[in-house]
């Protein structure tokens, strides 16, 4: 704001304002529903989860395994050739401890989102998942998960996945040589 | 030099940032453009065509609000366009201003950037988890900050950086913004760092503190040739370069400790500009912060520093406002406010004060001639920089 400027328009309503009901609130349900087509790479994908399977995608020009696979490499321009089935298991690239819902309302349970790498794809493919078998308290959490620490897929029983991302619960993490808190 | 005219900016205008604004989006758009006009000594009818930036729809619930806000804007039986980059679209809109004076197809441009996120109940929050990839990642019960929170922990665990020290740049944008006429209520202050450390976890490593406020708020500027500026106005601000880049939307395929797409949107503005070692000659930086971490980030990507020295700069207090290298002086979106693309232009009207001294409290007290104003949005994935030079 320049000094030459001496009114600054924009008035801010109070909270009085909207219990008072001074303010207009219109409320409508919207009946917006979707039937997206999942496309060629990621139908075969979500497949592969209902057979407990993670596929990814090889590109010839950057000899790159891709996950999430996609039917084109974004780096070379050409179509990817050949799936590859990569494994269930892989390590934490990042992750974070999540105290709010969706809509931004206050959640009493922790939530662990990460980015995970998994074994078998190229070096940097991560997807983003849930963390599990971690913790219940934020200290608790950052004490047992390490970023590069080595985790393995929980799924959901065969019967009930639905070829969907859900279909793997969460991501824990791997005990013994290797695993554990220093990853 | 690939186009044809030099372009100056010649007025800025800003409305307060407040938490539920009682104007309407085309209200507030009408404020501050009014305000650009008059700081420039322009009528309406002067402009030839204008510029809307405004990020999402869904914020204001209004089906193609750049259409809506034409009219506040000025924009009404004129060539008018909107910029859309997400967080990037205010600094955006300026490059799209510069781009119609700069073609030679219009001399005069008033470039306005809005956002109204409020009006989204409960909380804008919701409506913008959109972003994220419907089969991957929504079923999952997304929340947009965990894609920051991912992003600021990866950054920290590469260089080893401590929460403490992230905190710092609330600390240094929150008081920067107690100087902001326009700040929003409640969000500067005087904080310590285990104030900002120690409010309430969001999404660790995020607590509250490091994170912008949702806001309403209107910005403007005047964009004109240099045939133009060169009559109605003794001091223009130039515009020495511009750049954008975009990354992949596969973000978790990318090493999120670095914003490329920032580096490169801004060799794209360097180059044009002519500087060839923006550490020396960059006087002052308005990088976008709407996370503490992202201002260190966005450093880096500026090629301000190395990787993962921003925060020993910060440290130093080589970019407090009257350090060796001022960064938000203004505040930023974590002392002022953050309407998303408001907010973007607001930086660009910053830098436009400070190069013309007319920043009061909020004057850096190093000599400055060369300005730089960014912002970053969309998935995680756009750059957009914007020099400015007198
Ligand atoms: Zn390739």
């Amino acid at each position: 704001m320049s000094v030459h400027i001496r009114e600054y328009p924009g008035v801010p309503l109070r909270d009085r304002d909207l219990q008072e009901g001074r303010v207009l609130a219109t409320e409508w349900r919207v009946k917006a529903q979707y039937a997206w087509d999942t496309g060629a790479a990621l139908s075969r994908f979500f497949r592969g989860l209902k057979e407990g399977k993670i596929y990814g995608r090889w590109c010839p020009g950057c000899n790159r395994v891709m996950v999430p696979p996609r039917m084109f490499c974004e780096w070379c321009f050409r179509p990817t050739v050949r799936w590859v089935a990569v494994r269930d298991t892989g390590r934490v690239n990042t992750f974070s401890v999540s105290y709010v819902n969706w809509d931004a309302s206050r959640s009493s349970v922790p939530r662990v989102p990460a980015v995970i790498e998994l074994d078998g794809a190229s070096p940097g493919m991560g997807i983003m998942h849930l963390l599990g078998e971690v913790g219940d308290t934020l200290e608790e959490i950052l004490r047992r998960v390490r970023v590069g620490m080595p985790v393995r897929a929980v799924w959901k029983p065969p019967t009930e996945r639905q070829g969907a991302i859900t279909d793997i619960l969460y991501f824990a993490p791997v005990e013994g040589p290797g695993g554990g808190e220093n990853g | 030099m690939g186009y044809q005219n030099k372009v100056a900016v010649v007025g800025a205008g800003l409305t307060r940032f407040v938490r539920r604004a009682q104007e309407t989006g085309k209200e507030l758009c009408f404020e501050a453009a009014r305000m650009a006009l008059d700081a420039a000594g322009l009528r309406p009818r002067d402009i030839e065509a204008v510029v809307m930036g405004t990020a999402p729809d869904v914020f204001d619930g209004v089906h193609m609000k750049g259409e809506y806000l034409a009219d506040g804007a000025g924009g009404f039986r004129k060539p008018y366009m909107r910029s859309f980059v997400g967080g990037g679209s205010g600094v955006f809109a300026a490059i799209h201003g510069w781009y119609h004076v700069a073609s030679g197809h219009f001399d005069t441009v008033l470039v306005v950037a809005e956002e109204k996120m409020s009006s989204c109940l409960p909380h804008p929050q919701a409506a913008f988890n959109g972003i994220y990839d419907q089969f991957l990642e929504r079923p999952l019960g997304v929340n947009l900050l965990w894609i920051f929170a991912l992003e600021m922990n990866r950054y920290m665990q590469v260089h080893k950086i401590p929460l403490e020290t992230i905190a710092l740049v609330s600390v240094k944008n929150k008081r920067n913004g107690l100087d902001h006429p326009c700040a929003q209520e409640g969000i500067p202050g005087n904080y310590t760092v285990e104030e900002i450390v120690g409010s309430e976890v969001m999404v660790w490593p995020v607590t509250r503190l490091m994170v912008s406020p949702v806001t309403d708020a209107a910005a403007a500027i005047v964009m004109v040739s240099e045939r133009v500026a060169k009559r109605i106005s003794d001091r223009p601000v130039w515009v020495k370069g511009v750049g954008w880049h975009l990354d992949t939307s596969y973000w978790t395929n990318r090493d999120l400790y670095y914003p490329k797409y920032v580096e490169y949107a801004a060799r794209m503005a360097y180059d044009m500009a002519g500087i060839t070692n923006p550490r020396r000659e960059i006087d002052v930086v308005e990088a976008y912060d709407p996370f503490a971490y992202k201002e260190l980030h966005h450093m880096e990507g500026l090629l301000l520093c190395d990787k993962g020295e921003a925060p020993r700069l910060l440290e130093r207090g080589i970019t407090a406002r009257n350090g060796e290298l001022p960064v938000c002086p203004s505040g930023g979106l974590l002392g002022v406010g953050n309407p998303i693309a408001a907010a973007g232009l607001m930086k660009v009207a910053e830098i436009f004060w400070q190069l013309r001294g007319e920043a009061g409290a909020r004057q850096v007290s190093r000599p400055v001639r060369t300005g730089l104003a960014q912002a970053w949005g969309d998935l995680m994935q756009v750059g957009t920089v914007v020099v400015l030079g007198v």
